[in-house]
């Protein structure tokens, strides 16, 4: 019940602070799943979110159904979804309901444009962040020289970056291990022939 | 039947919108308005209009909105289910296979190699996200609450949630 309870917080803080859209979720949903709850690890959630990125569909509920279900099973998912968006839904249906013109919303408006440059300023640093990892995990000229063909790929040729993902886990999966193991051999001859 | 053409209303999109759910917006705008014509462009740009300066995901609140509207409750539930449920099975069945190797290494190198991507993807809507408020507010208001909301969520420590809170009232009353 505890765990429920914990899963239904979370997301609820997650659905209600998110403003921009289900993007604007991922470094709130971070914050709680692995610095608060420590539910996942830095490298799971880097895991979770590279293939969030790669599947269609809205990512915020792809983060919340799949963590939920980590953290307990079925329940989990359809608590953390829920806890995700029913409250949005429910003020939105309200408001669109009761409220007769567009220009009533203004204030609303004022209120949103303010967490903005907020959500903005934990992307970024959830973006430093990944690149100290990888930057400690493969050291830095092979993360700087990714970085930029990355940045290059996405930014100036305009390619989906479920694509780059995809390209980038085929690669992980074909070079070969430095210990070797039974599928090593095959490989090998393979690069030979 | 109307609950079956919501579902699929909301499927399409929810299948074919890579780039999380804003990308979805212009697919369900093709459903809603041009296949099914259950609202015409202006109501469709007000209802989005409003889901953007409201909390959470917005492909979900424009589904359960819409699926409200056509159909009542049964109609939101069925449009929030068809925008939501069918990217989350693949993503739970695919990392289900990914951990089952957890300890191959080529599963361990897989994590590392995306990890960059991540970063520049991250990098990229930080970007978006600070120019969208420069447009927006302005340069002057945008800096002011980045240096501050930066200080007090990294250096103080302060749970966003408090931080997030803080900037809806100033909101609310200076812009």
């Amino acid at each position: 019940m505890k765990t429920h309870w914990n899963i239904f917080i979370a997301f609820f803080r997650v659905g209600m602070l998110g403003y921009g859209g289900g993007p604007s979720s991922i470094p709130l949903v971070h914050k709680e799943v692995v610095d608060k709850y420590k539910w996942m690890s830095e490298e799971e959630f880097g895991d979770l979110l590279a293939l969030g990125n790669t599947l269609p569909g809205p990512i915020a509920t792809k983060l919340a159904g799949y963590i939920g279900y980590r953290v307990s099973g079925i329940w989990g998912m359809i608590n953390a979804v829920l806890a995700t968006i029913f409250p949005t839904v429910v003020l939105m249906i309200i408001l669109l309901s009761s409220l007769s013109s567009i220009k009533e919303y203004d204030w609303v408006q004022g209120m949103t444009a303010a967490v903005i440059p907020v959500v903005a300023v934990m992307l970024a640093t959830l973006t430093w962040q990944f690149v100290q990892k990888a930057g400690k995990g493969m050291g830095w000229v092979q993360t700087g020289i990714l970085l930029l063909v990355v940045f290059i790929l996405l930014q100036f040729l305009q390619i989906h970056p479920g694509i780059i993902i995809a390209t980038l886990l085929i690669l992980a999966l074909i070079k070969k291990d430095k210990n070797p193991e039974q599928d090593t051999a095959v490989t090998e001859r393979e690069g030979d022939s | 039947m109307i609950y079956w053409e919501i579902f699929l209303a909301f499927f399409i999109p929810g299948i074919l919108g890579y780039g999380g759910g804003p990308a979805s917006i212009p697919l369900v705008e093709n459903e809603v308005v041009t296949r099914y014509g259950w609202m015409n462009v202006q109501e469709f740009s007000e209802v989005l209009a409003l889901g953007n300066s409201l909390p959470g995901p917005i492909a979900t609140k424009m589904a359960g909105y819409i699926g409200y509207d056509v159909a009542g409750i049964p109609g939101a539930a069925i449009g929030v289910f068809a925008t939501v449920a069918p990217s989350l099975l693949l993503i739970i069945v695919l990392l289900g296979i990914l951990y089952k190797y957890k300890n191959s290494p080529k599963v361990k190198r897989m994590t590392l190699y995306i990890r960059p991507v991540i970063g520049i993807l991250l990098g990229v809507m930080a970007w978006r996200f600070f120019s969208e408020s420069y447009e927006g507010i302005g340069l002057w208001q945008t800096v002011i609450l980045t240096v501050v909301s930066y200080l007090l969520i990294e250096r103080v420590k302060l749970h966003p949630a408090f931080v997030i809170g803080g900037a809806l009232i100033y909101g609310g009353f200076f812009l």
